[in-house]
């Protein structure tokens, strides 16, 4: 077991790499561009539930 | 639509909206709260920067020497002054973006409250007489941690299971950063407070489980990251969504905000061993530190970037909004706090720096620039919005504010690193012959007019909030007459053009 220990290591650190660049390409991909900005707003929803006005 | 269904829309939307009426009661106490801690914190930094310079006020007293007065000053200024602002900020703001009411409802607010100030109580007791498990910001012996445990997955509970009933469908990135703080922090304590009781008559006496060189490793851990993830990550979360509010526009870019946040998390947790440079600890684990800590520089920088320019195109809000002023100076200050720590984490620059004042001087731009103003920031915006005032009592006394703590915080930092260096340089003085030039005591002395302006900067920063406690107090106070009065702003807007 002691032998596999530096490449379970390696895989490791080679798993949090993709990881992590899984994350950008998730984040980053030009056709979510909108959707993300759209969710910047939220901070200015959140009148909403106690402030409905009815028909 | 008939008089008789619009009756009963109207019936049902009034349910609706008493259903989902937030809970405001725990929160507003925080925030009053957090000012209380706050101004305990800054005083009694004031009185062991000035036991520092004058060491007769130590007063030969145990309670009151500097080793027992000091932990109870960082522990009022970080958990208890930092820690009630985020607990005020956090479920004020999970509550906001998920639009849905705090899980567990006002008993769960209330419990989280007094809970958390019996730690508080606890805690500062315990540093007073002596009761201390010997870990710098982990100090309190079992029985609190315990405790402190309990309140914390209440805590977990009330902000993930409002999470779990939002109705808005994204979670907002300032609850991912308060997410990771509470999470973060509960392994954290959990893991460094492992420890085996012995004597119970003693305060509860105990020592720590893990030994020798594997024990201050895990203290480091959890030191660093009660910094990267208690001052850090949780002060990120009440940014994202104050400055948004404040300067009335979206955060600059959403999306650098979700790769600040995952950066910060894939990075913050292995830069603890900067704090073991030149110790026991193996070589290569320094080095990591080092390396971890030096990439960090690059999303902090992203995030103060993201908060900066949230104000593009709003600019002028700073000369009319003191409130935004205190938010965006103490981003600049996170910017600053956070290109020098990588500095200082590298070896060679490690060698000087550490043991001296320059530390200090680092911590405290990071604490009173960044966390401190942060909070104040956040505190002019939501005791009005708390207290359903139009706006807070003064104008003019928030400009004062501004620029005592500012400048209170310049004359703190500029003195420590002056202090800093020129102690590290001392204590590496040889002379021709091979000898230390300079006795400690040297050194000692020649501190003394930097612990006095030191001493001076806090006690500007403790003033500052003296006045702002006065003008929360008067805020909170104000009758619908002295509201619809034109703000005090003469003295404000001339300090503001100044």
């Amino acid at each position: 077991m002691h032998d596999w220990q530096p490449v379970f290591t390696s895989l490791w650190v080679i798993w949090f790499f993709v990881l992590f660049g899984g994350i950008l390409v998730w984040i980053l991909r030009p056709s979510q561009r909108a959707k993300w900005q759209e969710r910047g707003s939220i901070p200015f929803r959140d009148d909403a539930p106690t402030h409905r006005i009815p028909r | 639509m008939s008089a008789s269904t619009a009756d009963a829309a109207w019936t049902r939307s009034r349910s609706r909206a008493a259903e989902t009426e937030y809970v405001e009661g725990p929160v507003k106490a925080f925030a009053v709260i957090t000012l209380f801690w706050g101004i305990v914190g800054f005083l009694v930094g004031v009185v062991i920067a000035s036991q520092l310079a004058w060491p007769a006020l130590n007063l030969d007293l145990e309670w009151t020497t500097f080793g027992r007065l000091r932990p109870l000053h960082t522990s009022a200024v970080i958990f208890a002054f930092g820690g009630n602002a985020l607990f005020c900020t956090s479920l004020y703001i999970v509550q906001r973006t998920s639009r849905a009411r705090l899980f567990g409802g006002d008993d769960m607010g209330w419990f989280l409250f007094w809970g958390y100030q019996f730690v508080i109580v606890a805690a500062a007791l315990g540093y007073v007489l002596g009761i201390t498990q010997g870990k710098e910001y982990a100090e309190p012996e079992w029985y609190v941690d315990l405790w402190l445990t309990v309140v914390w997955v209440a805590y977990l509970i009330a902000f993930g299971g409002t999470l779990i009933r939002r109705e808005e469908p994204h979670i907002y990135v300032a609850n991912w950063f308060f997410l990771a703080f509470i999470i973060t922090v509960a392994v954290l304590h959990l893991g460094n407070n492992v420890s085996i009781p012995v004597d119970l008559a003693a305060g509860g006496f105990s020592y720590s489980a893990p030994a020798g060189v594997q024990g201050a490793m895990i203290q480091w851990w959890y030191g660093h990251n009660a910094v990267g993830f208690f001052l850090t990550a949780g002060f990120l979360g009440m940014m994202y969504y104050i400055i948004p509010k404040q300067a009335e526009r979206p955060v600059y870019s959403y999306r650098l905000s979700i790769v600040h946040f995952w950066s910060l998390i894939f990075l913050y947790i292995w830069a603890g061993p900067h704090h073991l440079h030149y110790t026991a600890l193996p070589d290569w684990v320094q080095t990591l530190g080092m390396v971890f800590s030096v990439m960090l520089w690059m999303p902090s920088w992203g995030g103060m970037i993201n908060g900066i320019m949230t104000l593009s195109g709003a600019w002028d809000k700073l000369r009319t909004n003191p409130g935004l002023r205190f938010s965006v100076t103490a981003v600049g200050f996170y910017g600053m706090s956070t290109f020098e720590g990588p500095v200082m984490s590298i070896k060679a620059v490690n060698s000087l720096s550490h043991y001296t004042d320059w530390t200090i001087g680092h911590v405290h731009s990071g604490a009173l620039g960044w966390n401190g103003l942060v909070t104040f920031g956040a505190l002019y915006w939501l005791v009005p919005v708390l207290w359903r005032k139009s706006r807070m009592y003064s104008t003019a006394l928030i400009s004062w504010h501004f620029w005592l703590a500012t400048l209170g915080i310049v004359l703190y930092i500029t003195a420590m690193w002056v202090s800093g260096i020129m102690q590290g340089l001392m204590w590496r003085a040889y002379d021709e012959l091979g000898f230390l030039q300079y006795s400690f005591v040297e050194t000692v002395a020649a501190m003394h007019p930097y612990y006095v302006i030191r001493m001076l900067g806090g006690l500007m920063y403790l003033s500052g909030a003296c006045l702002m406690a006065w003008n929360v107090f008067k805020t909170i106070t104000m009758t619908e007459a002295e509201e619809a009065m034109p703000a005090r702003q003469a003295a404000g807007s001339a300090v503001a053009a100044g």
